[in-house]
């Protein structure tokens, strides 16, 4: 094998190493903060899927596909859900005042 | 290279192993650092094979012929664009291509869902790197690209000439992108059944994923249809290939399965239909990269055959198996939340489209595999050709038609009858025009064509009436000038008006399938220097003269190419030249072929002539008659091979090339008869602009919209979703 060879797989390996071990190294430093950055992101992303909710009702209303009784209804359940996940949000702090 | 290649890819499976054994280790023990560092090997993954593949391309681009793939599918007469998509041309290199292409996607998923989906994450990660292990092992331990010579050849045996055509540098790779990234959803999907997580969490954090897959299996297919139709020589753009077949497997699959995770977003329903669609669009995936690369069914678009035929069975059995036994004894959590509330509503829309798109991979899978099936029952291998597939394929693709055009008019849950008759009252008019305008031109001649071109019309008319609706709605909501209030509407709606372009695509690439195959005029012919011949719709043909050339490469023969001078006439009057060939490649890297037989034994392409157009394209091939060049040929063997090693090397060469420059010449003397196939075909540009609309549309769909998740609000809840909605 040319040495030059060696070197880049040497490098290649050590470079893997390190990235792979880091978090190993770091043991449960990070542990409860990334279980609530998860818990965080998934609300938000519900709630997000709420506001997609929302915007798709009312143009299905605008362009006379629902309505307006439909809408009404319908909207009014999207948006209690989406504040109750903002009030979930608020109680892990991820929403500043 | 070799070594250093080898060691990567090597280094590549083992990160690979460990990657699944640190997920699940995590995810069963609860420590979410080994979790994590499963999560960084993806990446690690994504570095090494990036690095082998960089190492790959780098051989094929200095033709470092000790590299036995490199002198195997390239040579230095290759031209330098080509060279860089040889490497994907041969079994080793594709492999190397598929597992470059899913570590990077697999990378790519894990970091942006970083924060998501912690519980089924692990498990994501372990199929992910299944596959990457499963690809990696047979790069090390079957066909490895980095294998040496014992001794470096000074010229390779080149690139297979079919493949030297601008959308091979691209259809492979679109393919593969699509491939590899329907295995993002199948992975996530996994886990969200073993964790028995499966409300929509997981059809959201991958869903731009799976239209990824969508889009670049969609351009793969175009890709590969276009190079059909511009380089296979016989006139068309799908034959029922095997492996045609096998690449839109997957994308039926896929395209049912971007609709029906809609309803289980919006209404929790189909959570089993959906489990099934992604978890049969995964192994359609592999199923895919199965049949190119085994050479298991005979197809023209197989360049490689080899031994990895059970490795994969194994694969596709083991996907089977796991996934049935996963949506089985997940029975109780897959139950739908909601039912239909009304056959008029988009769910019910959206379910008939999905048995449509179902029924048609079913046919496509029957059609594909009944070689096997046959030949398994009967001992006889027998084939179904496109007339046995258009008996079921066009009635199912009508419905298709129709169903893009109804489903974006009706709404979610439960339309009205009134909403209906307004919704369809215009379109329908539109249908009816639609047939009024065509009857007179014959077009009743071939009702299937006439009701297709009538539900597209019927399909366009509501595309352009949802947008003509939305943007009078965006308008009177905020007073937008309407060039404005398109733009808005578009850039606040994506997935909706991006799907509804892609409607309006599909229905206009029908109408140009369904033109092109219908009032085609296809006619053979052998004509001799001076004769015409008719090709329909008016049109005709006359051979003037034969042409020949010698087509060279840094200084060496690329290829001898014979071929013809038509003069096209329609009715009559001139209206252009056309100038069909066929290129005869020399065979490479044999040193004991006869040393004119080589131009004339390996292989040869079609370089059709093609005038397209908006109404029609004009397509041309030609075969030419070197029967009596061949005599010649052989005769002149003779006597090269009788004064080799008696006259100088140099005087032998210079002899050899006046001999092939004499063969080429004699071609537009003797001016030989030659066969030819003519072709009218109506409207093939529309397949084409119908797929960029559709690509267009999906690119809208693909595009990211503003983080609102980053947006912060201060007053009550209900407020706040008033606000942060009035942002977007």
């Amino acid at each position: 094998m040319d040495p030059l060879e060696v070197l880049l797989t040497l490098l290649a390996v050590a470079l893997t190493v390190v990235v792979i071990a880091g978090p190993l190294r770091r043991g449960h430093r990070d542990r409860e903060e990334t279980a609530l950055t998860v818990r965080i992101a998934d609300l938000a992303a519900a709630k997000e899927a709420r506001y997609r909710e929302i915007r798709d009702a009312e143009m299905d209303y605008r362009t006379g596909k629902l309505t307006e009784r439909d809408w009404r209804a319908i909207d009014r359940q999207l948006r209690a859900d989406a504040a109750e996940l903002l009030r979930r949000l608020d109680e892990l702090g991820a929403r500043d005042a | 290279m070799a070594d250093l290649g080898r060691a990567l890819t090597f280094l590549a499976l083992v990160v690979a192993v460990y990657g699944i054994g640190a997920a699940l280790y995590g995810a069963r023990s609860g420590r979410r650092e080994y979790v994590t560092s499963a999560r960084r090997a993806t990446y690690a993954l994504a570095g090494l094979t990036t690095a082998a593949f960089v190492l790959l391309e780098v051989a094929f681009l200095r033709s470092d012929f000790s590299l036995e793939v490199v002198w195997s599918h390239s040579s230095t007469t290759t031209p330098t664009f080509y060279k860089a998509a040889a490497a994907w041309s041969s079994q080793e290199g594709s492999l190397l291509l598929w597992l470059w292409l899913l570590s990077v996607w697999s990378a790519l998923v894990l970091f942006l869902t970083r924060f998501r989906m912690r519980d089924v994450q692990p498990y994501a990660i372990a199929v992910l790197m299944g596959f990457s292990v499963f690809f990696a092992a047979l790069l090390v331990f079957k066909v490895s690209p980095f294998k040496a010579l014992p001794v470096a050849p000074v010229e390779g045996v080149g690139l297979n000439p079919l493949l030297r055509h601008p959308s091979m540098m691209a259809h492979p790779p679109m393919l593969y992108s699509g491939y590899t990234l329907w295995a993002i959803p199948f992975a996530f999907a996994v886990g969200a059944l073993i964790v028995r997580r499966v409300d929509a969490e997981w059809i959201v954090a991958t869903r731009r994923f799976a239209l990824g897959a969508w889009f670049f299996l969609g351009v793969g297919i175009l890709l590969g249809a276009r190079w059909s139709y511009s380089e296979l020589g016989w006139g068309g753009y799908w034959a029922w290939d095997p492996v045609e077949n096998a690449s839109l497997l997957p994308w039926l699959t896929g395209t049912a399965f971007i609709h029906s995770v809609m309803v289980q977003e919006k209404r929790g329903m189909l959570k089993t239909w959906n489990a099934s669609l992604i978890l049969a669009t995964g192994t359609l995936a592999i199923l895919g990269t199965f049949l190119v690369r085994s050479g298991i069914l005979d197809s023209i678009h197989a360049f490689t055959g080899g031994d990895l035929g059970w490795p994969f069975v194994g694969l596709i059995c083991g996907m089977i198996a796991a996934s049935t036994y996963l949506v089985t004894t997940r029975r109780d959590v897959l139950r739908s939340e909601h039912r239909l509330d009304s056959l008029l509503s988009r769910e019910a829309m959206f379910l008939a489209n999905n048995l449509v798109l179902v029924g048609l991979a079913f046919v496509v899978f029957w059609g594909t595999f009944f070689p096997l099936i046959s030949e398994a029952l009967t001992g006889d291998k027998q084939s179904l050709g496109p007339p046995w597939y258009d008996k079921y394929v066009v009635p199912l693709a009508l419905l298709l038609v129709l169903l893009t055009g109804i489903g974006p008019a009706i709404a979610w849950r439960r339309a009205t009858w009134a909403n209906a008759r307004r919704a369809f009252m215009v379109p329908v008019l539109a249908a009816v025009v639609a047939a009024l305008v065509l009857l007179p031109f014959g077009v009743g001649g071939q009702p299937l064509a006439l009701l297709l071109f009538v539900l597209a019309a019927f399909a366009i008319a509501i595309g352009v009436q949802e947008f003509v609706r939305g943007v009078r709605a965006r308008r009177a909501m905020t007073g937008e000038a309407a060039p404005l209030a398109f733009v808005s509407l578009v850039r606040r709606n994506r997935r909706r008006y991006g799907g509804y372009i892609v409607h309006l695509g599909i229905a206009v690439m029908f109408v140009g399938v369904a033109a092109s195959s219908s009032f085609q005029h296809v006619r053979d012919v052998r004509l001799s220097p001076g004769q015409t011949a008719k090709m329909g719709n008016g049109y005709s043909v006359r051979y003037d003269r034969p042409t020949s050339r010698i087509d060279l490469s840094r200084g060496d023969v690329e290829r001898l190419v014979f071929g013809a001078r038509l003069t096209l006439s329609k009715d009559g009057k001139k209206v252009g030249v056309l100038l069909p060939e066929r290129g005869y490649y020399p065979i490479q890297g044999a040193p004991f072929a006869p040393p004119l037989g080589r131009y004339f034994d390996g292989e040869s392409t079609s370089e059709v002539a093609l005038r397209a157009g908006v109404g029609r394209d004009i397509w041309t091939a030609v075969s030419p008659d070197i029967s009596q060049l061949l005599k010649t040929v052989k005769v002149g063997d003779d006597r090269f091979k009788a004064a080799q090693g008696k006259i100088p090397d140099a005087q032998y060469a210079e002899s050899l090339g006046l001999a092939i420059r004499g063969l080429v010449d004699s071609y537009t003397t003797k001016a030989p008869p030659a066969t030819f196939r003519l072709l009218v075909s109506p409207m093939v540009a529309w397949i084409w602009i119908g797929s960029l609309i559709i690509f267009a549309g999906a690119l809208v769909c693909l595009w990211p919209t503003a983080d609102l998740a980053r947006r912060r609000a201060t007053a009550g809840y209900a407020a706040d979703v008033a606000r942060e909605l009035g942002r977007a």
